[in-house]
């Protein structure tokens, strides 16, 4: 008889029975079923997926992961991982289901950028003891200042920024839809940003009632499902975005499985009880630069004229279309690169579909800046934002904010162990089982997103002082404080930063 | 500025030719807001998002064409078009009643989540799109003539009706019909070819209780647009359903 799967474990899992002390944590703490336990505990390798979730919570250390070392003849053209993808598709007829971002060895361009300080001849600020301005105002901003004498031998300018979201950092938190992740998710982020002054962007999933108390704190998400749209939920939040693209999948739509779709996640998304959840593809309500134009007034016509967001994978010609969307009349365009995360997407396009970030950021904001009307949208970059120092990286490349999306579920625990799809995550992040969810407690949540990010503000803060100015405006477009190290010279020149030396 | 023509305990009547929409829609939502129940709008020319967003129980009806998405995201009102209707009508409505007594455009309820849309002639592409139902909440679209290609596609919930009347040469619906359909049920008056349906759905007879159901929108139906009912029976109805709940459950390895 043929085994049940030709394709062999990614991990082995070993149990050090001399110091198990058979307390069974791990056969209650892995959502992916790979212990039982007979008179001890017995690993199935062949379930594990490296979340850490067993190893994190065993009292003794007993337990070990390790990639399982079974050796394959070498083959420089059929890598290990494209020979299990042909056992599995041949053993099952599908698409190969993934989450989380691309995870092939691409050129960072990030990892190939340096930043700039002063030496000698400017000084640089010590963060520490001088003011150092984080703050930024999402939206458009005028064509013209208008400056008036205000009457006490001083001026004044009122319509600087009118309309705008402000945020006491350029940081906010991606959309992730409830559904896709549990709503113990939704209630760190929303938590967090709220304390941190920043945003959390509610996926295309709705927004569960128990968040209404944050709706300052909240972006909400129109997609092409439509999922949880009606006229409160979009007049909870700071404004509306709609969602065209998203980096790990571009131009296609999404199936949350039916397995994710419990009594609480059918409420929010007005669907059956084990339904699966369709996005389709394109809005079928925008064929067009001029149909994105009308759903963006509609919007704004429904909501008071709130700002009006509009996200994109970053495509070939992402330049244009953010052009168009600037046009048509959005005020904040939200690029997501193509290692953004997603909670399930066909490998094929995660992981060969859409263009890098930074790439994708720079031109971008030239175009708009070429048109003279760079002023007209806010720029948020997203999609492989890892470090304080991508996101310093990303506001000289010219983005107004950056989104993190992946680093906000690896501080709520996420190992990046991408089976986000299965409905299993043993972190309470991706799943909607119960005894799973509960485990994420959203103070906890909240407490380690508002360190990670708070971390990440004083080092922000320690680059701009390194560079000479107290304000992330002075840096935001500012090129000329980046070089480019082993960057070949035309995406040197595509980004227009100059090599380091030069 | 919407010229006011009358203001009387009738309601109140404003004069849309010329003026923007912008201005019309904060006219008719100031005077929703002070309290006005009923609006009539006289010279509708194209003006878009007539009810955007509105939530209150007023009735507005509009003499003239009104522009694309009428009433969208609109959550309560009554809207009683004496004309035809452009593209969008009733997109992501929540709830309320577009009552449309000529044609409509495409894309006709798309993610409607509740209220009634009534057309009385023809609908478009794409009509009853993405429609989803959650417990009391049932959207429904009834069109009282014919419907383009993709009716009813991926949708998750609620009713849609086609009648058919008018010309009879052209078949009721166009192709793709309910494709990637997943809930919510259709009725058609008239010949549906298989090769006009999507593959996620079927032909059913109508159960005892849908009759019943169809039978009261019909009338509902027939009262809001004056349409000749004479000729509908609700026997000549055949019901198209999904039988999956999951089309595309077998899609994916993990």
């Amino acid at each position: 008889m043929m085994p049940a799967s030709l394709v062999p474990s990614e991990f082995l899992v070993e149990v050090d029975q001399d110091k198990c002390r058979r307390c069974k944590r791990c056969v209650l703490n892995c959502g992916f079923g790979a212990f039982t336990f007979t008179d001890r505990s017995v690993p199935d390798s062949s379930k594990c997926v490296a979340c850490h979730r067993c190893v994190m919570f065993c009292p003794e250390s007993a337990i070990t992961i390790k990639e399982n070392p079974l050796t394959f003849r070498q083959h420089a053209m059929w890598d290990v991982d494209k020979r299990k993808a042909i056992w599995k598709q041949a053993e099952h007829s599908g698409m190969i289901l993934t989450g989380m971002g691309n995870d092939l060895p691409y050129l960072s361009v990030f990892d190939h950028i340096l930043i700039d300080a002063c030496q000698v001849t400017n000084p640089s600020i010590d963060p520490l003891r001088e003011p150092m301005e984080l703050r930024t105002y999402l939206g458009r901003k005028p064509d013209r200042i208008e400056v008036e004498p205000d009457g006490k031998g001083g001026f004044k300018a009122d319509n600087v920024v009118t309309n705008n979201i402000e945020l006491d950092l350029p940081i906010m938190f991606s959309g992730m839809s409830y559904g896709s992740v549990s709503l113990n998710v939704h209630k760190s982020l929303a938590m967090a940003a709220k304390k941190l002054g920043t945003v959390m962007n509610t996926g295309e999933g709705g927004l569960h009632k128990e968040l209404y108390d944050y709706a300052d704190s909240i972006i909400v998400q129109c997609a092409s499902g439509r999922f949880g749209v009606h006229s409160e939920y979009l007049n909870k939040g700071v404004a509306v975005e709609i969602k065209i693209g998203q980096g790990a999948k571009p131009g296609i739509g999404g199936h949350l499985p039916g397995e994710k779709i419990g009594r609480e996640v059918s409420s929010t998304r007005m669907i059956p009880v084990g339904t699966d959840a369709l996005s389709p593809a394109p809005h079928h309500d925008i064929y067009s630069i001029e149909d994105l134009r009308q759903l963006i007034y509609a919007l704004k016509e429904a909501t008071g004229y709130k700002p009006i967001s509009v996200k994109i994978a970053t495509v070939h010609n992402v330049a244009a279309i953010a052009s168009g969307i600037a046009r048509a009349g959005a005020d904040i365009i939200y690029l997501d690169g193509f290692r953004g995360g997603t909670g399930a997407s066909p490998q094929i396009v995660r992981d060969h579909v859409g263009i890098p970030m930074e790439i994708a950021l720079a031109v971008v904001d030239q175009q708009l800046r070429k048109e003279g009307i760079r002023n007209w949208v806010s720029i948020i970059a997203a999609g492989g934002i890892r470090s304080s120092a991508d996101v310093a990286k990303a506001i000289a490349l010219g983005a107004d904010a950056v989104g993190i999306g992946t680093a906000a579920l690896m501080a709520l625990g996420c190992r990046l162990c991408q089976k986000c799809y299965t409905g299993n995550c043993s972190w309470g992040i991706a799943t909607q089982r119960p005894e799973l969810t509960g485990r994420l407690d959203p103070e906890w949540g909240a407490e380690r997103l508002v360190n990670l990010v708070e971390s990440w503000k004083l080092e922000l803060k320690e680059v701009l002082g390194a560079l000479g100015v107290n304000s992330i405006e002075s840096l935001r477009g500012n090129r000329e404080r980046l070089r480019t190290l082993g960057l070949d010279s035309t995406t040197s020149e595509i980004i227009d930063v100059r090599p380091a030396g030069s | 500025m919407a010229k006011t023509i009358k203001q009387s305990s009738n309601g109140t009547v404003l004069e849309a030719k010329g003026v923007y929409y912008r201005q019309l829609n904060e006219q008719i939502r100031e005077r929703i807001g002070q309290g006005e129940k009923d609006i009539t709008l006289d010279g509708v020319n194209g003006q878009r998002y007539i009810g955007g967003g509105l939530t209150d129980g007023a009735v507005i009806t509009i003499n003239g064409v009104p522009g694309n998405d009428l009433g969208a995201f609109m959550n309560g009102p009554t809207i009683i078009v004496n004309d035809n209707a452009q593209d969008g009508v009733a997109n992501t409505m929540n709830a309320g009643k577009i009552i449309v007594k000529g044609h409509a455009g495409d894309v006709v309820g798309y993610a409607m989540r509740g209220g009634k849309v009534f057309v009385s002639g023809d609908v478009g592409y794409r009509v009853g799109i993405h429609m989803k139902s959650f417990k009391e909440q049932v959207p429904v679209i009834v069109a009282g003539g014919h419907a383009g290609d993709f009716f009813g596609e991926y949708m998750a919930g609620g009713i849609l009706v086609l009648i058919g009347l008018g010309n009879s040469d052209k078949p009721v619906a166009g192709d793709y019909l309910g494709t990637g359909m997943h809930g919510g049920v259709i009725f058609v008056r008239g010949k549906i070819d298989e090769d006009q349906l999507g593959k996620e759905v079927r032909v059913f007879q109508t159960t005892d209780e849908e009759k019943a159901t169809l039978s009261t929108l019909l009338e509902e139906f027939g009262s809001d647009t004056g349409a000749d009912m004479s000729a509908v029976k609700v026997e000549d109805f055949v019901a198209l359903k999904p039988f999956s709940h999951r089309p595309y459950g077998n899609l994916y390895v993990y």
